[in-house]
């Protein structure tokens, strides 16, 4: 029972991390719907970002991961304005390769300037975390804090869209591009701001990620960011609950795939449940239904 | 003459990319011949072949079919290995190895397409950026199957196992495949010939499918499912024929690869190779066989071009891609192109 709730518990911490990363892809899709591969990478740019910050410049963790979320940020809406933004009204698929261009390059780029080695990413989160039940279950503070830091990134998400008038614009935007522009809204601006939200959410997501499984290297970002993906389709992309459900049930099915079943194949079966998934609801949990129009 | 003209443009479009492909081949093979190439290059010869194939199948795939897919390393994965292993199992049945190849390629196109077949019953019920992931996703669960699967071959024939390397062989049995390990010590028996021919034999089959009236009913499809199907189009079959057809020329075009390699192992077949055909393909033109050739062609000899830059080559190479896509499809960079270049500029005087 006791290994039972460390794996659920486990299985919700590595699933926030995803969903934080899917909340990048999700909202960039929502509105720009495009596919952006390089957000894995921006992922792998803040981790890096925060380790030099923390383990060569010595500032406290909590600094480091501002100045990770600011960089991250800038660079989230450099690309943008650089890469996608002159090929707002090309093919979907030009937009795609135009990403991995991106991918390719803040990997090689990381490689150049920070090395392949393997970097041990610091402690950041050290402490003894929580022991209930006499000691038989135990939480590291790193799991308490992930799980805390998605919760409120929700919460605040879900008032971002719903309250602000940027939130209201990002909506109207992934509602009609067209009718939003003609209300007045700048479109640029709000793809603009959303892409910075995402690249700030995914350098939080790096650290996050880093305290869990510590070992940096300029490939880092792929896996989890393909993971993030896939959670964000399973609970429908585009929706901001359908990431934190898909990511939270992802990171649940791949932890107890790895300790029940086999953790060779805890991948495979983590893509089986998304296949049988996306048959019985072609569009993901919370996905909307698209009405096709004749 | 006067036949030629009225032969319609596609026809000779096709006939120039035959062309284009026998005089490659030939320029290539008097270069290599006279040592006209490094020792690299020339291993590059093989690989090249492959991708090619690749490419033309995943355009098969993505322009003809108009479905997206990022799982196509998943089939080539497929076609490596059974045809790697067929090779190797065959080593003293089949002496000769043009004809060990020959067989390889044929059970690797053969496996691809039943993987392909099994794939494209769910794959083919979902649309646009979801049948993408799922394509996606078979070609992880491959390339983690592959990777957890061991095969011996004694007398009595070869031995399965899953997960565990735990077979028993027969005295003088030796394990071929051993899981995350892969397939070490592969005889190369794959020879630029080979490639050629099997680029000959694709773009054969691909031209004709699309000339014909499945392949029109397949482009129907593409460019507007719902007019097609209210038709009386078979939307199932014709997708499923494109699919499979792409995944049979992927396995042979994988088995073509996994022999010229010393080693093969299938963290090789991952997402990032399936991407890297896609890029040749969006690069080559969609629906474009001429251009799939030439891009994968010479996307792969660039890293190798530009070796000269060591550590800055795959900077260079996403550089390269990016602003490509940017000139082909950015409205600002091309009237600013135009504006450069006098020709176009005084055509538009």
């Amino acid at each position: 029972m006791m290994t039972f709730l460390t794996h659920l518990i486990n299985g919700i911490s590595l699933g926030s991390v995803y969903a934080i990363i899917a909340l990048g892809y999700t909202m960039v899709y929502g509105i720009a719907k495009m596919l952006n591969f390089a957000h894995g990478d921006v992922i792998m740019v803040g981790a890096y970002v925060c380790f030099f910050a923390v383990s060569s410049y010595h500032l406290p963790p909590v600094l480091g991961v501002v100045i990770a979320m600011l960089l991250c940020t800038a660079l989230g809406m450099l690309i943008e304005r650089l890469a996608y933004k002159p090929l707002r009204q090309a093919a979907s698929l030009a937009v795609l390769i135009t990403a991995i261009g991106v991918s390719y390059f803040l990997q090689n780029g990381a490689q150049l300037l920070w090395g392949s080695n393997n970097k041990m990413f610091p402690d950041i989160l050290p402490g003894d975390g929580i022991a209930l039940f006499g000691g038989e279950l135990h939480i590291s503070v790193a799991t308490i804090v992930t799980i805390l830091a998605c919760i409120i990134i929700m919460l605040a998400l879900t008032w971002f869209t719903g309250n602000t008038r940027m939130g209201k614009a990002m909506r109207a935007v992934s509602e009609d591009k067209g009718a939003a522009q003609l209300m007045g809204i700048n479109v640029n601006t709000t793809i603009s701001v959303t892409f910075a939200i995402g690249s700030a959410l995914a350098a939080i997501a790096g650290v996050l990620y880093m305290s869990s499984y510590p070992i940096l290297v300029p490939t880092t970002g792929s896996m989890p960011g393909i993971k993030a993906f896939t959670a964000a389709v399973f609970g429908g992309i585009g929706s901001i609950p359908g990431a934190l459900l898909g990511g939270v049930l992802l990171g649940v099915i791949e932890i107890f795939a790895g300790a029940y079943i086999s953790t060779q194949l805890a991948n495979a079966i983590v893509f089986l449940v998304l296949i049988i998934v996306l048959l019985v609801k072609p569009t993901g949990l919370l996905g909307k239904k698209i009405r096709e129009k004749v | 003459m006067n036949k030629l003209k009225t032969i319609d443009r596609s026809v000779r479009r096709n006939f120039l990319t035959y062309a284009i492909v026998i005089v490659a081949y030939v320029l290539l093979q008097l270069l290599s011949s006279a040592r006209g190439f490094s020792p690299t290059l020339r291993g590059q010869l093989v690989p090249i072949c492959a991708y090619v194939v690749m490419a033309l199948s995943l355009n098969l795939t993505v322009g003809i079919l108009g479905e997206l897919s990022l799982g196509h390393a998943g089939f080539m994965s497929v076609g490596a290995f059974s045809g790697a292993i067929a090779a190797s199992a065959l080593q003293a049945a089949v002496p000769s190895p043009g004809a060990r190849l020959a067989i390889a390629m044929l059970i690797g196109a053969i496996f691809a397409g039943i993987v392909g077949t099994i794939i494209s019953v769910p794959v083919l019920r979902l649309n646009g950026d979801y049948l993408a992931i799922v394509t996606l996703a078979f070609g992880q669960i491959i390339k983690s199957l592959i990777e957890n699967l061991y095969v011996g071959v004694d007398d009595a024939g070869l031995h399965f196992s899953f997960l565990k390397p735990s077979i028993t062989l027969a005295q003088g049995g030796r394990m071929i495949l051993n899981g995350p390990m892969g397939i070490p010590n592969i005889t190369k028996i794959s020879t630029f010939l080979a490639g050629f021919i099997l680029i000959l034999i694709t773009l054969v089959i691909i031209f004709n499918l699309v000339r014909s009236r499945a392949g029109r009913a397949i482009m129907a499809l593409r460019d507007n499912r719902i007019a097609a199907e209210s038709v009386g189009i078979n939307v199932t079959k014709y997708k499923m024929m494109a699919f499979v057809t792409s995944a049979a020329l992927a396995g042979a075009a994988g088995a073509l690869f996994a022999l010229g390699q010393n080693t093969i192992v299938a963290a090789k077949f991952d997402f990032n190779t399936s991407i890297l055909i896609l890029v040749f393909v969006v690069l080559g033109g969609l629906g474009n066989m001429l251009g799939s050739i030439i891009a994968a062609a010479a996307l792969t000899i660039l890293p190798e071009a530009l070796r000269g830059f060591a550590d800055y080559r795959m900077l260079i190479y996403a550089i390269v891609l990016i602003l490509v896509m940017l000139g082909t499809n950015s409205p600002q960079l091309k009237a600013m192109l135009q504006k450069l270049l006098p020709g176009k500029k005084r055509e538009e005087v």
